[in-house]
């Protein structure tokens, strides 16, 4: 066995025991769903800072942006302004969220419309978006997965029944990321955040070290670039141009990110409203690890690693998602490729685990409960909780191995843009409260304009040119369907002013 | 409802930042060999937790 494949393993199985044993940290009462799906509530600053940190800049995310620099340039840097201009909503707005769950207890976005609206119709929409979404989500962490077992040379596949070839390792690692979820829940999910962060910070400062060293400098690096890539295109006559692509990607993105159903689970088990006002000044930090991990596709063109016999077949399976593997690879001694490997596998594991609750917690609470059986006991809720989370990492799995990765990638575009249309149900809701039933057909619009502007341009893309007044505006469809989603909701509040019974559980003192 | 504040408009200060891409859209002047378009919005990151930095304050101090 190689120095590469030793270290990592040792990183890998220390980081499994974490999970295992983390319910015995702080210990509460794994019986309750909020103990379970929420860690009790009880995660102050730094570790809250650890958490959200794995949770919203995961492994596919540190393999997808620097292959979308290698491939296609400047234009793939808009993780950078999505990563930064997050922090002012998340600043303003989700204080606001955590105080109005912590007083009526809810621990999902959909928990929160349900109270606010009193419209079932509504949280049900929100919720089946939220599941919809963070599946293929999910799925992307096993291909991260498969990625770093390709690099380390760890082809080790067996045929089973039905299932046909399988990877091994792949199927231990979900064994492993399955085991730690149910016993721990976030708890164990929360410790090995502090590692996985720590290996990412290891690794980024000694890439951005190390490399451009090796490769002869910043300068030398952006040479290797193709001229036209080094920035957006300019701007033709009678277009808006590259440049209002790139901005409306990065609103349109930072708009969804803390709606994503493991965003609200990572955000509402911090122990205080405060824990996230500070965290809105300190979690930009893995925003500027981001932006030199997307640098690392330059530095991948420039150390010519496509070119090398020995990735070609790497690259030949996972195209440019290959870049940074081969990088790491060709630029480190073996033992540090190891733990730059481990960083992006537990970095997989990590985030997965938290979406695997996720989606435990949204189908126990609102669907499970609100239409199946409302009258379960707390222990039934939790058990069944833990039960979905499980289902839905089969279902992630199944669909890394028995569906083509494209089908994963097309979904998780169009996640992004349903997901952006529960803006003005839950984020907007915070402070104004629109009719509900104008809320569920903007929602309809939204998400319905989004998909079809999406097969338009037949999944390869989410920018779609929108033609107004002879002028081309290349818009990201999860902010033009949002515009639609906004003005339907909002027209049609303004036509039922009036002719609905308002059941606002919440009160105005409950969001300070 | 509260009385809006003008320490707030710090909020706006890193969307400014970022909304007119031809400004930013550039190589020069580059910064360690580093062209504008990437330094500029690593910079912003920065920028961003400065401007968030006077509202927190304030609100601490108005708590």
């Amino acid at each position: 066995m190689s120095s590469t494949v030793i270290v990592f393993l040792a990183l890998v199985i220390l980081v499994i025991f974490i999970g295992l044993f983390g319910s015995r940290w702080r210990a509460g009462d794994l019986s309750q769903l909020h103990e379970w799906g929420l860690g009790g509530r009880s995660f102050g600053t730094l570790i809250t800072w650890f958490l959200l940190g794995g949770d919203l800049y995961t492994a596919y995310t540190f393999i997808a942006v620097p292959a979308l620099m290698f491939g296609a340039g400047a234009a793939g840097f808009f993780a950078v302004p999505y990563a930064a201009l997050m922090y002012p909503v998340l600043f303003m707005a989700f204080p606001r969220l955590w105080s109005v769950s912590n007083k009526h207890g809810y621990i999902t976005a959909a928990d929160f419309v349900r109270g606010r609206f009193g419209h079932r119709g509504l949280a049900l929409a929100i919720a089946v978006t939220g599941l919809v979404a963070v599946l293929p989500y999910m799925a992307l962490q096993l291909v991260g997965m498969q990625v770093v077992i390709a690099a380390l040379g760890l082809d080790w596949n067996v045929a089973l029944p039905v299932l046909g070839t399988v990877s091994v390792p792949l199927i231990l690692s979900f064994i492993a990321l399955a085991a730690f979820t149910y016993t721990s829940g976030l708890r164990g999910t929360a410790l090995i955040a502090v590692v996985k962060d720590l290996l990412v910070y290891i690794t980024v400062l000694a890439a951005i070290i190390i490399i451009p060293t090796e490769l002869g400098g910043y300068g030398k690096i952006f040479a290797a670039v193709p001229a036209k890539q080094v920035l957006l295109a300019p701007t033709p006559a009678g277009s808006l141009g590259a440049g209002f692509a790139y901005v409306t990607l990065a609103v349109g993105s930072l708009l969804a990110l803390f709606l994503y159903p493991h965003s609200v689970t990572g955000l509402l088990s911090s122990s205080s409203r405060h824990v996230i006002r500070r965290n809105a000044m300190i979690l930009p930090a893995y925003s500027v690890a981001l932006a030199f991990i997307a640098l690392l596709g330059y530095m991948a063109l420039a150390a010519g690693v496509k070119g090398m016999p020995e990735y070609a077949q790497g690259f030949k399976g996972f195209g440019n998602n290959f870049a940074v593997p081969a990088l790491f690879l060709h630029a480190f001694p073996g033992w540090f490729a190891g733990l730059a490997f481990a960083a992006i596998a537990i970095g997989a594991l990590m985030p997965a685990s938290i979406m695997a609750i996720a989606c435990g917690n949204l189908f126990t609470r609102n669907i499970f409960k609100e239409f199946i059986a409302p009258d379960c006991t707390p222990e039934t809720e939790t058990k069944m909780a833990k039960l979905v989370a499980f289902a839905a990492k089969l279902g992630a799995l199944f669909f890394v191995l028995e569906l083509q990765t494209t089908y994963a990638i097309q979904l998780q575009l169009l996640g992004g843009i349903w997901i952006c249309q529960t803006v003005p149900a839950v984020l907007l809701a915070l402070y104004v409260r629109l009719d509900p039933r104008a809320l569920l057909a903007g929602w309809a619009v939204g998400v319905g304009l989004g998909t079809w502007m999406v097969m338009e341009l037949g999944f390869k893309s989410s920018t779609y040119p929108l033609h107004i007044l002879g002028e081309t505006i290349p818009c990201y469809a999860a902010v033009s369907a949002l515009v639609a989603n906004l003005l339907v909701s909002w027209l049609l509040t303004l036509v039922l002013r009036g002719g609905a019974i308002v059941r606002d559980e919440t009160a105005a003192e409950d969001y300070a | 409802m509260k009385k809006f504040h003008p320490v707030y408009l710090f909020l706006l200060i890193p969307y400014a930042a970022w909304v007119w891409v031809p400004f930013y859209n550039r190589s020069e002047p580059a910064l360690f060999g580093i062209p504008f378009f990437y330094w500029w919005q690593i910079f912003g990151i920065f920028l961003t937790v400065g401007s968030i930095l006077p509202v927190y304050l304030h609100q601490e101090r108005h708590k």
